[in-house]
This record gives structure tokens, C-alpha cells and sequence, in this order.
């Protein structure tokens, strides 16, 4: 209501317009830029967290779902991407396939169970469920146990193109997270996506409306699950590495850090988050165990004062959606 | 000596005692939560970061001023829930009126800080801590051989648990707290001042953390990352039982740590996980928690 009263809204400008559209086509760049003038390899490990940022978006910031254990689909993933690439021979892109399998079947199985309980609940017990994955990781066999899964090859896509080519894996996974990032635009802009919205506006006037929701709810589980597998299991090929860091409960907070930072459900912020929490960490690794405190004290001030996120905040400045 | 299902008693009585030990772990902390969430509506996630401050108070108080356990087991829960005092002042009152996931979210932050200091001061190994000289040795039972100090530990957590669900379910401030759980404008009306009610709700539960951290510190090493590994499973435990019912976490509390216990005994490889795997059959057969009113 406020909006229409306000001077600004009554010429609509190309930025209010097209906002989302300006948006995207900035990342692109960026991204396409990004490679000549930093560290590619950080970039593409940007790029994976990213989406996985944006897969956790799918469910807390349109259907109102706050899952602590995304780390269970981004870590399994990872594992079987890197275990069938480099025990299997499998090509990088059958061994992103398997890992994306992965997710979805864990998310299946998961998801089920946890969306039978609401709010505070379905949180412990998404949480509960990938520590016990991350439990049954410590002790297969495959898994490789504290070492991981070491020097995967990264191998030749479709036989053709050799990933050990830094600029090729860079293109290789802009091309995965840029497809990742459009098909949640898509499944957030559909007929879908609105039954999510109208789920977490008020799930008890959606069912009064024929819709059940339990339903929606798990294919939205299963949909952010699998592309948190697509992003594991890409960063298991970049990284040439799967490992118990990216099962255990750390990782699922860090994931939940990146997408409040970057502004829960926004489109962009899970990607603004990622970036902002990667170079953090990169920049302050030498000063070791102090960077848990400071990203507990993120939290804190994401959470007292900041909840709109760096996105969301950009947002409401220039009053478009982003 | 005898056997049972092929099992030396010794192993079977001794695993049960590690069970119980670890319940009564389960049960002071899921009902601090439990209690916390009654009130606030909020889901503490930094319980077991205080479950692990509580352990290093007690370490700390010995360091700095010779007071062995027994002051400790005093002192360490009044400083580590007056600490709790203070961030509900500074932090948590501020979220009453938002999603009960920003409590949750902020909450896990606190964890962070809190671990995150601890490891930069006191490094990732665990710190040792002795038990103390009046409840060393132990005897034997004839079937087993029972240390003082464990079993001073389950009477201790039982008692502090009973005397807590007492106070709760059957005194005059008790009914109040109840009452304000359930409908605060209507209690405060009533000229009973709710919102210091919910401070010190919140500093009793962070102390009851702390509690159970000064009774863990002898029988596990004292660590900076004790607390979170231990926070995950207390979650699943309210999970199975509900937090709707002080009784009921009490019960599932040292239930499952019995569960936990046998699992060792017949099939070790699954200790770490059974009692997940009971929270997702839970959820099958009764979504709603063994204890729980449906939500």
C-alpha cells in the first residue's frame, strides 16, 4: 500500500521494469569476466556453493522450510560423484549425473520423513537425519573415512574435452550453475512455484483449498535436495575431492549463513551470499579458529539486524525485485 | 560371571551404565529445551555450546581458584545461566514476535561464538578433569563393578529432572509459568510480570545445561566441540518425544540412552545412529512424537 502512495513507483523506470532481467545479465558477465582477472578455481568452488545456496533458497525462502541438513545431499552427492569417477570411470558428466541421482534419492527418503512434522521440528529433523548420514560416511568403507576421496579425475566430457584444461572446467561449470540457477528461476515463476508461496504464506488456507500440500512440499524437497546433489557433485569433479567436511553439520550451517547473508528468499542472494562467505573464508583463513566466531557473528547481526540480506536490502533500496 | 544371549554380564551391565550415564545427559538437556521452548518459542540451538561452558567453568574454577567439584557443581551453573540472562536481554527478546526460525538461527550463531572461542583459547583436545576424592573408587555389585561417580551422576541428573517437572506441574510458580506458556497477555494482566518470568525461564534452562556439563567434565575429557556433537542427538531425542510434556523428555531421555547402551553390546557398529533411526520410525508410526500433541 505504501508503494503506490510513494513518488518513485508512478514512473516506472527500465531498472523497476526489468530489474531481475538487469540482474542476471550483470552475474553473467561477471562470471564470464570473473576467470581473467581472479583465481578461477575459486570462482567455480564460488559457483558450486552458489547453487547449492540457491537450492536451500528453493525451500526456505519459497515454501518456508528451513532444512539444518542440506550438507547430507551436497556431501552424498559428492562422495558418489567422486567414487564413480575415479573407482567406476565414470565421464565427468555420468559422474555429475550419479551424484545429482544421489541427492534426489536422499532427498526422497528424507524429505518424506521430515515434512511430516512442521516449522521448529522439521529443522531438528532434517538435522538429525544427515548426522546420521554423516555417521554412516565416518564408517564406509568407500567414503575413505577421514582422508575422503582423493584426486578424482576430473576426465573428458563426453569423451571429447579435457576438464584437466582449466578454462574448459570453468565453462563446464558455469554452464551447470547458470542451468541450475535458471531452471529454480523457472520452477519459482510457475503455476508450482505459486502453490510454494501460498504454502508459506499460510499452508492451513491452501489446504482449505484443495491442495495438498504435503505433496508440494516433498517435490520442493526433492527438487532443492537434487540440485544441492548437482552441486556437490560438480565440486567433487572441480575440486577433484569428496571428503567428511561436506557432510557434517558445519556445512549445512554454512549453507543457511550464505543464503541469510545473501537474503532469503531473493533470487540473487544465495549467490551474493556464497561469494561473500567464500572470500571471507578464504581471506581470513590465517587466522584459523576465529572465523567460526565470526560467522557465529554473522548470524547474530544477520538475524537482529540485517534479516533482509545484502539482496533483499539492495531490493527494498531501489524497490524492485530481485 | 554368567552370560546372557552370550553376553558377558560384565559387558552387557557395564554398557547399560554407559547408557544410563549418557540418558541422563539426554534427559537434563532435551528438558532444558524442552522448558526453554515452553516459554520462548524458541529452539535453543546454543544448549549444547552451554552444556559445554558449564564444563569449562568448572575446569576454570579450578584453575583460577582451587574450589574443587562440589562448588563448581554450584558456581558454574549460576555464572553460565546468568550469562544465559544476558543474552536473552541482549539477543533473544527481540525475536518473540518473528518466526520461531530466526530464534533457531540466532541461537546456532551463539554456538558458534561460544565454540569458536573455546577452541581459540583452549585448543580442540580435551582438557582432563578428576573426579572428585569423595566419590572415587566404586564397588562391586557382584554382576558388575559400579564407579561412585557414575552413579552419583544418574541419581543427580533423576533428581534435578523429578524436582524440575515438581516445580513445574505441581507448585504455585509453576501453575504461573504454565499459564503464560499458554496465554501470556491474559497472565501479565493479572499483574505477573511475564517478561522477567521468560528471562529467568531461559537462565534456568541454560543452567541446567551448565549442570549437566559440570557432572560430564569428569567422565568425558572437557573439549570445546563437546557440546555440539551431543546437541544433534538431544535434538532427535525431543524429536521422538515431543516437547510438549516435561515427563515424557524425561523418560525418553534416559530411554534411549538405555537403547543406545544395548546397541553396543549386540551390534556396535550401529551405536552412533540408533537413535536416529529411531526418531524416523517415530515419525512413521507416530508423527506426532511418543509424547507430543500433534505440530
Amino acid at each position: 500500500m505504501e508503494r503506490v502512495l510513494d513518488p518513485l513507483t508512478r514512473k516506472p523506470s527500465a531498472l523497476r521494469a526489468h530489474g531481475q532481467t538487469i540482474g542476471f545479465a550483470v552475474m553473467v558477465i561477471a562470471l564470464v569476466v570473473a576467470p581473467f582477472v581472479t583465481y578461477p578455481l575459486f570462482v567455480m568452488q564460488a559457483m558450486c556453493f552458489a547453487l547449492f545456496a540457491c537450492a536451500f533458497n528453493l525451500l526456505i525462502g519459497y515454501v518456508g522450510l528451513l532444512s539444518f541438513g542440506h550438507a547430507l545431499y551436497f556431501g552424498w552427492a559428492s562422495y558418489l560423484s567422486a567414487y564413480s569417477a575415479k573407482v567406476w570411470g565414470f565421464p565427468p558428466e555420468l559422474a555429475i549425473l550419479t551424484g545429482t541421482a544421489t541427492g534426489a534419492v536422499c532427498g526422497l527418503i528424507a524429505g518424506s520423513l521430515a515434512i511430516r512434522r512442521q516449522g521448529i521440528y522439521f529443522a531438528m529433523i532434517t538435522l538429525a537425519l544427515a548426522q546420521m548420514m554423516y555417521f554412516f560416511a565416518v564408517q564406509a568403507k568407500f567414503t575413505g573415512g577421514e582422508d575422503g576421496i582423493q584426486a578424482v579425475p576430473r576426465g573428458h566430457l563426453f569423451g571429447l574435452i579435457d576438464l584437466r584444461n582449466e578454462m574448459a572446467m570453468y565453462a563446464l561449470v558455469l554452464v551447470i550453475f547458470l542451468g541450475g540457477f535458471m531452471f529454480i528461476y523457472r520452477i519459482i515463476h510457475s503455476p508450482f512455484g505459486e502453490v510454494l508461496k501460498a504454502i508459506r504464506e499460510n499452508e492451513t488456507r491452501a489446504i482449505s483449498l484443495g491442495y495438498k500440500t504435503d505433496r508440494y512440499k516433498l517435490v520442493a524437497f526433492i527438487l532443492s535436495a537434487t540440485l544441492a546433489g548437482t552441486a556437490g557433485a560438480t565440486k567433487a569433479i572441480v575440486l577433484q575431492l569428496a571428503s567428511l567436511t561436506d557432510v557434517n553439520w558445519p556445512m549445512s550451517g554454512e549453507v543457511v549463513l550464505m543464503t541469510l547473508v545473501g537474503g532469503l528468499g531473493t533470487i540473487f542472494g544465495p549467490v551474493a551470499g556464497a561469494f561473500v562467505i567464500l572470500a571471507m573464508q578464504f581471506k581470513l583463513a590465517p587466522i584459523g579458529e576465529w572465523v567460526l566466531v565470526i560467522q557465529g557473528a554473522i548470524f547474530v547481526a544477520c538475524v537482529l539486524l540485517f534479516r533482509r540480506g545484502i539482496v533483499g536490502e539492495l531490493a527494498h533500496l531501489l524497490r524492485i525485485r530481485l | 560371571m554368567f552370560e546372557i544371549f552370550g553376553i558377558p554380564s560384565q559387558a552387557l551391565f557395564g554398557q547399560l551404565l554407559i547408557g544410563l550415564i549418557n540418558g541422563s545427559f539426554y534427559a537434563l538437556l532435551s528438558l532444558g529445551l524442552a522448558v526453554i521452548f515452553g516459554m520462548l518459542n524458541i529452539i535453543n540451538f546454543s544448549h549444547g555450546a552451554q552444556y559445554m561452558m558449564g564444563a569449562f567453568a568448572a575446569y576454570l574454577i579450578l584453575q583460577y581458584s582451587g574450589l574443587g567439584y562440589w562448588p563448581a557443581l554450584i558456581i558454574a551453573p549460576i555464572l553460565v545461566g546468568a550469562t544465559g540472562i544476558i543474552v536473552e536481554r541482549l539477543f533473544l527478546q527481540w525475536l518473540y514476535k518473528l518466526d520461531h526460525l530466526y530464534g533457531l538461527l540466532l541461537t546456532f550463531g551463539l554456538a558458534l561464538i561460544f565454540e569458536g572461542v573455546a577452541r581459540n583459547y583452549f585448543g580442540s583436545a580435551g582438557l582432563p578433569y578428576t573426579v572428585p576424592e569423595s566419590l572415587q573408587g566404586g564397588r562391586n555389585l557382584g554382576f558388575m563393578f559400579l564407579p561412585n561417580y557414575r552413579a552419583w551422576v544418574i541419581v543427580a541428573s533423576l533428581t534435578v529432572c523429578i524436582a524440575t517437572w515438581f516445580v513445574i506441574e505441581r507448585t504455585r510458580l509453576g501453575a504461573y509459568l504454565r499459564a503464560a506458556t499458554e496465554n501470556p497477555t491474559l497472565v501479565r494482566a493479572f499483574g505477573i510480570n511475564v517478561p522477567r518470568m521468560i528471562t529467568l525461564t531461559y537462565g534456568f534452562g541454560v543452567a541446567l545445561a551448565a549442570f549437566a556439563g559440570v557432572m560430564a567434565a569428569p567422565i568425558y575429557n572437557v573439549s570445546p566441540q563437546m557440546g555440539s556433537e551431543l546437541i544433534i542427538v538431544v535434538f532427535a531425542v525431543v524429536v521422538i518425544g515431543g516437547m510438549g510434556s516435561i515427563l515424557g523428555a524425561i523418560i525418553t531421555g534416559f530411554g534411549l540412552g538405555v537403547i543406545e547402551g544395548l546397541t553396543k553390546v549386540f551390534f556396535p557398529e550401529a551405536s552412533n545412529t540408533v537413535v536416529f533411526v529411531i526418531m524416523a520410525i517415530v515419525l512413521l508410526v507416530r508423527p506426532a512424537g511418543l509424547f507430543g500433541r500433534r505440530g
